[in-house]
């Protein structure tokens, strides 16, 4: 992931050490992506290898700080600057690959396997929707507030579009049901559940 | 099973409910034995693609609609024997409608509509157009009460008839796609609204096609062809998964120094 330049760009804030790195990322992104310090450490140090920070001793304290060089600012504008792509092949996704199996064996009761997923997906949807509704997510004052209830949405909009495409599934293969029914083909379709259309196909 | 406080009854009950439109060939089973409970201070959602049985459970629950057979009870009040008069007696004092589309009535102050259900109930002028200040302050619109709907925002027609549904302490509420025709931040500012008189202690029924909108609430039911095909149910021990209570924590800023 995009630690790199994560840390690139917080460190233009002002000189850091690991621990306070870690808060600022996790301040803005819950913790959704946890990251531990030997990590942050590991970066810094890539970070100081490649030109992009610098370290600057230990302070009055002795917490190692960093502070970022001219080229990391560079590399931290240009991350900005530069769409995030989309991966090409696109990331595995388990799901699509689990419902493209299951459709075309027989004994599978994709019907059973959508319910279940769509349940599991409402609750994990709960979930987010209670952190946004109370707690610092609720009415974010701080833009590190905001910055955490907006990666709170991008978790709700992901949940929410996979319920859309498994009612969107559950529809389409109803519709597909009915429409092998009407042509006489039963056998092999029996685990697909019909829907009342087959009433009126059915003379 | 759920979360919802087991020392009171439920304010909604249907049990194993049915509808049946029509005769013969023509006949549409829009419920085909359905039941639900909710409990005081539970909010429940109800989803299902157009013509899954989600508006007709709805006007059941609010006496709009009769079932072919089964039970609705409102309160411990079973709606089936009360004949029309109670059931729309039932209608002003325990239940509030939330409609997608308000319908408020245009020529009414806000003040005006929330106090209508009061006055029709026989509640003298002052004393209704009280409850109604007293509503529309609880949504956050103390202030506009003399405005007229064609003055007001989506949103803000919207929060007027949650006032009205909500007036007079009637401790269940209907509302049928209350976000639709708002855009996404008026829309979780009603439910927002919803969800805290839920927990206040009322009963919350509501129907949405939006799953956003659905998580709102303690339990989402789904509807496919008149039946409940499964539920979701929120429950803070069992269901809140790691990543949930990861999500929860509030790290604190600047480290530890």
């Amino acid at each position: 992931m995009s630690i790199r330049q994560a840390m690139l760009a917080l460190l233009e804030q002002g000189p850091m050490y690991g621990y306070q790195l870690r808060a600022e990322f996790e301040q803005r992104t819950g913790a959704t992506w946890p990251l531990n310090v030997g990590q942050v450490y590991t970066t810094l140090a890539r970070l100081e290898r490649d030109g992009l920070v610098i370290g600057e001793g230990a302070d009055a304290v002795g917490h190692l700080m960093y502070r970022v060089t001219e080229t990391g600012r560079a590399a931290a504008s240009d991350w900005f600057a530069t769409p995030v792509p989309r991966e090409q092949p696109p990331p595995r996704d388990e799901l699509a690959i689990k419902l493209a199996i299951a459709v075309t064996l027989p004994e599978v009761d994709v019907q059973a396997v959508i319910q279940q997923q769509r349940t599991a997906t409402m609750r994990a949807l709960q979930d987010y929707t209670r952190l946004k509704r109370d707690g610092r997510a609720a009415d974010p004052q701080a833009p590190e507030d905001l910055a955490w209830s907006l990666v709170l949405d991008s978790l709700v909009f992901d949940a929410e579009a996979e319920i859309r495409w498994l009612d969107h599934c559950e529809t389409r293969l109803r519709r597909a049901a009915a429409l092998m029914a009407t042509d006489g083909a039963t056998a092999s379709t029996a685990h697909i559940p019909t829907a009342p259309l087959t009433e009126e196909a059915a003379r | 099973m759920t979360t919802a406080p087991t020392t009171h009854a439920p304010i909604l009950q249907i049990d194993t409910v049915t509808r049946v439109h029509g005769t013969g060939a023509g006949e549409v089973h829009a419920l085909r034995g359905v039941s639900l409970n909710v409990n005081p201070g539970e909010l429940v959602a109800v989803m299902g693609p157009s013509g899954s049985g989600k508006s007709t459970l709805l006007n059941l629950a609010g006496g709009l609609d009769q079932p072919t057979s089964g039970r609705v009870l409102v309160e411990g009040v079973d709606l089936v024997g009360l004949g029309n008069a109670g059931r729309a007696r039932i209608r002003r004092t325990s239940v509030g409608y939330v409609f997608q589309d308000f319908n408020l009535i245009p020529a009414l102050t806000a003040r005006e509509n929330v106090a209508l259900p009061r006055e029709l109930n026989g509640e003298g002028p002052r004393a209704a157009r009280a409850a109604a200040e007293q509503a529309l302050a609880e949504v956050g619109l103390g202030e506009l009460a003399d405005r007229f709907p064609d003055d007001m925002s989506g949103g803000q027609q919207q929060r007027v008839a949650i006032a009205r549904a909500i007036v007079g302490q009637r401790r269940l509420i209907l509302a049928d796609e209350p976000t639709g025709a708002l855009d996404t931040e008026t829309g979780e500012q009603v439910l927002r609204l919803l969800r805290t008189r839920c927990d206040a202690g009322a009963a919350g029924v509501l129907v949405t096609h939006e799953a956003r909108h659905a998580a709102w609430a303690d339990r989402v039911v789904f509807l496919r062809d008149g039946l409940v095909v499964d539920e979701a149910g929120y429950d803070d021990a069992a269901h809140l998964t790691a990543a949930g209570a990861a999500y929860g924590t509030n790290p604190s800023p600047g480290g530890a120094g």
